[in-house]
């Protein structure tokens, strides 16, 4: 008899949960000011800032609105903005 | 070196906006690489990043009880290496899973030697089940178990000096402490610790939990989390077999500034400052200065 314990998830499933819904404040880049240092994407909690070719990328599917990255943005480049939803 | 750029700990999962802890999960694993399997106890870590069917996990990871990882990840390492694997082992498990209800399993596997990396995430209290007291909550904190009051300051108890006091009498071969404030401290002792041979602890300080530390907004986590730092009450080190061997420095500001943002400490200030109480966690930062010698000297 095959005695079962415990259970097993797909890597990454988690992205069905799309946690932008949660979000109340939206994160705006303001490329001009941006030196590109590369903190936003280190720290977000989310895994939801990228930087590609020269562009920081918010994924808004996954983004919570924290805040993280625009206080810690030391060029001030990021500024939080009350979503229209 | 392990490629930082992947990212293994996926997004969607359901820790608050501006969590310590799931930062932290996203930077051990850029220290590990994709060679690892991860151990895990019961806490929030564990429960925002696994709601059955789905995990954020994107690397081999166990969920076994509250209290018996390091004995699980043993078993774990003990069958890599008679099957000549070559997977790194690490537990990530929170302060209560550590410094109280673990001690057992976490004493016997450092006994044993197992090549293992033992994270603690602290964020010091029991929050996943509604913030009471652990062996890590600091002097005064108020939790559900440790209310202030008429008759409480909070917490009655010092935080545990458990990483010096228990696990290098254990021998551990490297025993270090990081902050989510300093996310490429955390990844460069994450990767040392799993490349050391033998049993090793990381103790990291997850803060802020928004809602068990309460009184600011979660966009705060670096900040406080460097303001622990900056005040002695956290202090960043590594120890090699036993002996200090790098400590950050620090130019001190008072504990005030740190505790009065925080609701856990807010009976300390209103409705009116307990001077005697704020002393005495001076004291506890001047000690933590002068026991790993952080204060940077004026003329330095
Ligand atoms: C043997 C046992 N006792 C109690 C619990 C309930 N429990 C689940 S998580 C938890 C607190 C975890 O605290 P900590 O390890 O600090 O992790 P955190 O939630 O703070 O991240 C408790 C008491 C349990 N799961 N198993
Ligand atoms: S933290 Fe600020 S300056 Fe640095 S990459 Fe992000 S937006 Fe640009
Ligand atoms: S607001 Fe928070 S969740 Fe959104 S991108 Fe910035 S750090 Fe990530
Ligand atoms: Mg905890």
């Amino acid at each position: 008899m095959a005695l079962r314990i415990g259970c097993a998830a797909a890597p990454g499933r988690a992205q069905d949960n799309k946690t932008g819904s949660w979000r109340v404040f939206m994160p705006v880049v303001d490329m001009e000011k941006c030196i590109l240092c590369g903190t936003c994407v280190l720290i977000c909690p989310e895994t939801a800032v990228s930087d590609k070719d020269g562009q920081i990328l918010f994924d808004l599917d996954f983004c919570k609105g924290c805040g993280v990255c625009a206080r810690e943005c030391r060029a001030e480049a990021i500024t939080m903005i009350q979503e229209e939803k | 070196m392990v490629d930082k750029s992947l990212e293994l700990f996926d997004c969607g999962h359901r820790a608050c906006g501006g969590c310590g802890p799931a930062l932290l999960a996203r930077l051990i694993l850029k220290g590990t690489g994709e060679n690892v399997i991860v151990v895990a106890s019961t806490g929030c870590m564990e429960v925002f990043s696994t709601p059955y069917p789905e995990t954020a996990w994107k690397v081999p990871w166990i969920h076994s009880l509250f209290e018996n990882a390091a004995a699980v990840a043993s078993g774990v390492e003990a069958s890599l290496k008679h099957n000549n694997r070559t997977e790194k082992v690490v537990c990530i498990c929170g302060d209560g899973a550590t410094f109280d209800i673990g001690m057992l399993c976490i004493s016997g596997a450092f006994e044993r030697g197992h090549d293992i990396t033992y994270i603690c995430y602290d964020n010091e209290a029991y929050m996943n089940t509604g913030i009471q007291r652990s062996g890590a909550t600091p002097y005064d904190a108020s939790t559900t178990t440790s209310p202030a009051g008429r008759l409480s300051t909070g917490n009655s108890l010092p935080k545990k000096d458990l990483p010096p006091q228990i696990l290098n009498a254990h021998g551990a071969s490297y025993v270090a402490t990081a902050s989510v404030a300093y996310p490429m401290d955390v990844m460069k002792k994450v990767e040392k610790a799993v490349n050391t041979p033998g049993a090793c602890y990381i103790q990291v300080h997850t803060p802020p939990c928004s809602t068990g530390w309460g009184g600011f907004d979660g966009s705060k986590t670096i900040e406080i989390a460097k303001q622990a730092i900056e005040c002695g009450l956290w202090v960043n080190y590594e120890m090699e077999n036993g002996e200090l061997t790098a400590a950050k420095k620090v130019r001190r500001i008072p504990v005030e500034t740190y505790l009065k943002a925080q609701k856990r400490f807010r009976h300390l200030f209103k409705p009116q400052a307990v001077t005697e109480e704020i002393a005495k966690i001076q004291a506890i930062a001047d000690a933590n200065a002068k026991k790993y010698g952080i204060d940077i000297e004026r003329n330095e």
